[in-house]
């Protein structure tokens, strides 16, 4: 089985996120760069696939130097190998020119299966897997929370408001995972030296094709809008409290 | 040249979802600054006697795809079918419900379209005649501003958010051959199993009573349940009380779970950590009930109590009963 995970370096959730000045986006001095959590459940359910049907996985990922870090991470994980997109045309690139660059090195691969997190945490636009579905010409399963493979039949699980769907389709085809499929190993520190010298292909995006032009663009990062400070609500009578708050939902929210 | 705000209006078991509403106002809204029409997408299978329904919110003209293979919604045959119609009339604007279905459908239209979409909205803007969609990003952290360079440009807007208005038109209905060629629908819908324990759906919930690890148990959640049934309200939790095996995982609010935009959210035992406000910060009031005068959750609290929560929440439960009696 051939078995690809696309991997990107975000921020670490516990970032303090700092708008520039000139709202031209944000600072990213002292930021800590870590695997999107989402690619972690990809990673690990491609591996744990490989160990049921054989085969191997390779690590994708766009982006700058910094990013081989996370390819390695990945790597350590147990995936065999990695391919490194770049291209300073391809940093802040909007997802239909990330997808654009994914499909161009993902052609070129052999690939039954491709796994992309639903949504990366920075940007959480939530895109990639499928436009890399649509480009490729596949089927895309988006949000699984459960994934069997039988021969090349696919049946996966996903919560949709309300209930729980079950989708058959057939490889190859992406799937976008979701918290919930799996629990993502940790590397081992055997692990760590091994990914040291396993194979990561650099290219840029001339080598794979790809001419940046973005369809969507952040013209603007602003700072959240203010917020009013709230009221606490003073006494010691948890019922008198309770009171006052049901008549403020009521009377001043009107949300009651 | 693409002219026109267009809309997906998303069907579940032959009715509109409320969003779809809310999505045909917010398209209105920006046809009027236009001087354009608003035209719906209307997918699905027997549903073409509910197209002119769309009318009332203020939608010129509904083109319908009725076809077998639209019911129930599936990739493939979704995009295929709004991708007709739309390459065919070329719209300026496309805009989307930011829900299961809208999200999957709209960055499989990125692909088939070659255009820009911006994720999760929660405000849309003209300026110079274009489309600015505004979404957070980052968690909330900060919110950016999304310009367009091709077309259609494509916003999901988030439920919730946006007002529904009524606002007649003439919802004239047009149908359309979705051109669906079975050789290429590779997915299938092999079960929907609904959750009928008559749970209201978290993304869908005009009020969200939530506990997190300040609940202490499982079994506590009763007190939060009783509350929720006196409101109408739905029960959602953090990831603490997630990952403790207290609540399923699709009851978790937050970045690593749903995000919600109800009108009240009630947050009790939940110390307020940026991943949980990444889901509930677009909440349009917030109440926290904490012990603990320094958690974070109530810098975004619009009213706040500090105390137990075993001792406010069944009194909150008591007040409302009485006030909603
Ligand atoms: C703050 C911010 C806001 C943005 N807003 C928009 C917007 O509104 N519209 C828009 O089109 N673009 C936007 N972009 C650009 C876009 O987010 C990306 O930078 C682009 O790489 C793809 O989007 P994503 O990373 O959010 O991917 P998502 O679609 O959220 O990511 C889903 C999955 O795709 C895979 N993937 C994504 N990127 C890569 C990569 N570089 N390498 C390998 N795999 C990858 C991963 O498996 C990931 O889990 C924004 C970027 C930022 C930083
Ligand atoms: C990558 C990543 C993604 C994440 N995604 C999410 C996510 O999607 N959703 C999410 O929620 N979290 C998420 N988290 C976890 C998040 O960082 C917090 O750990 C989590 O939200 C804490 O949950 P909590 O508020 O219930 O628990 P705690 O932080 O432990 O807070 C419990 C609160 O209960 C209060 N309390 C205790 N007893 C009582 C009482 N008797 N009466 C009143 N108050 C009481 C305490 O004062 C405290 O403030 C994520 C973390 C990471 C790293």
């Amino acid at each position: 089985m051939n078995i690809i995970a696309c991997v990107k370096q975000v921020p670490d959730t516990e970032t303090l996120i700092k708008v520039k000045p000139d709202g031209s986006g944000i600072v990213e001095d002292g930021i800590k760069w870590v695997m999107n959590p989402y690619d972690e459940f990809g990673v690990e359910e491609a591996l744990k696939l490989k160990e049921k049907l054989g085969g191997d996985v390779t690590i994708v990922s766009v982006g700058p130097a910094r990013t081989m870090e996370t390819i390695r991470t990945a790597l350590a994980m147990g995936a065999e190998k990695g391919v490194h997109i770049d291209d300073p045309s391809l940093n802040g690139a909007d997802a239909y020119t990330t997808a654009q660059a994914l499909a161009a090195v993902i052609k070129t691969l052999p690939h039954d299966i491709i796994f992309c997190g639903q949504r990366a945490i920075d940007g959480d636009v939530g895109q990639v897997g499928s436009v890399l579905a649509e480009l490729l010409g596949i089927p895309s399963v988006t949000l699984a929370l459960k994934l069997e493979i039988a021969g090349t039949a696919v049946k996966a699980q996903k919560a949709i408001e309300g209930a729980m769907m079950t989708i058959e389709t057939s490889l190859p085809c992406v799937i976008t995972t979701q918290k919930g499929l799996n629990e993502p190993r940790y590397a081992s520190l055997p692990g760590i030296m091994k990914a040291k010298k396993k194979p990561v292909d650099v290219k840029n995006a001339a080598a794979i094709g790809v001419a940046a032009a973005a369809k969507a663009k952040v013209a603007k990062t602003v700072p959240p809008p203010a917020r009013a400070p709230g009221k606490i609500l003073q006494g010691d009578d948890p019922a008198l409290k309770a009171q006052e708050l049901v008549k403020l939902l009521r009377e001043e929210a009107k949300v009651i | 040249m693409a002219k026109g705000v267009w809309i997906v209006a998303e069907v579940r078991d032959g009715a509109y979802r409320k969003v779809s509403y809310e999505i045909a106002s917010a398209a209105r809204k920006l046809a009027d600054e236009l001087g354009d029409e608003v035209c719906a997408v209307l997918c699905g299978s027997g549903i073409e006697g509910k197209a002119a329904e769309l009318g009332k919110y203020g939608v010129d003209k509904v083109y319908v795809a009725d076809n077998a293979a639209l019911d129930p919604y599936t990739t493939d045959a979704h995009a295929a079918a709004v991708a007709k119609i739309v390459k065919e009339k070329d719209p300026a604007i496309l805009l989307m419900a930011a829900s299961v279905q809208g999200k999957d459908l709209s960055a499989r239209l990125v692909g088939k379209l070659a255009t820009g979409l911006a994720t999760d909205c929660t405000g849309l803007k003209i300026e110079g005649g274009k489309l600015i969609a505004v979404r957070p990003m980052y968690a909330g952290k900060c919110f950016g501003e999304v310009a367009f360079e091709a077309t259609p440009a494509m916003a999901t807007l988030r439920p919730n958010v946006f007002p529904i208005v009524e606002n007649a038109k003439a919802g004239a209905v047009e149908k359309y051959d979705p051109a669906l060629d079975a050789g290429q629908l590779k997915t299938k819908v092999a079960e929907v199993a609904k959750d009928t324990s008559g749970k209201i759906e978290l993304t869908e919930a005009n009020i969200i009573v939530s506990g997190g690890r300040g609940m202490k148990g499982p079994e506590n959640y009763n007190i939060l349940e009783d509350l929720a049934k006196v409101l109408g309200a739905a029960v959602g939790a953090s990831r603490a009380a997630v990952d403790a095996g207290w609540r399923p995982v699709t009851d978790q609010v937050g970045q690593t779970g749903k995000t919600v935009s109800p009108n009240l959210y009630i947050a009790c035992g939940i110390s307020g950590a940026i991943q949980h406000l990444a889901g509930m910060s677009s909440s349009k009031f917030i109440v926290a009930i904490n012990k603990d005068p320094e958690a974070p959750i109530f810098q975004r609290a619009d009213y706040g109590i500090v105390d137990d929560l075993f001792k406010v929440v069944p009194e909150v439960t008591a007040a409302a009963k009485k006030i909603l009696a």
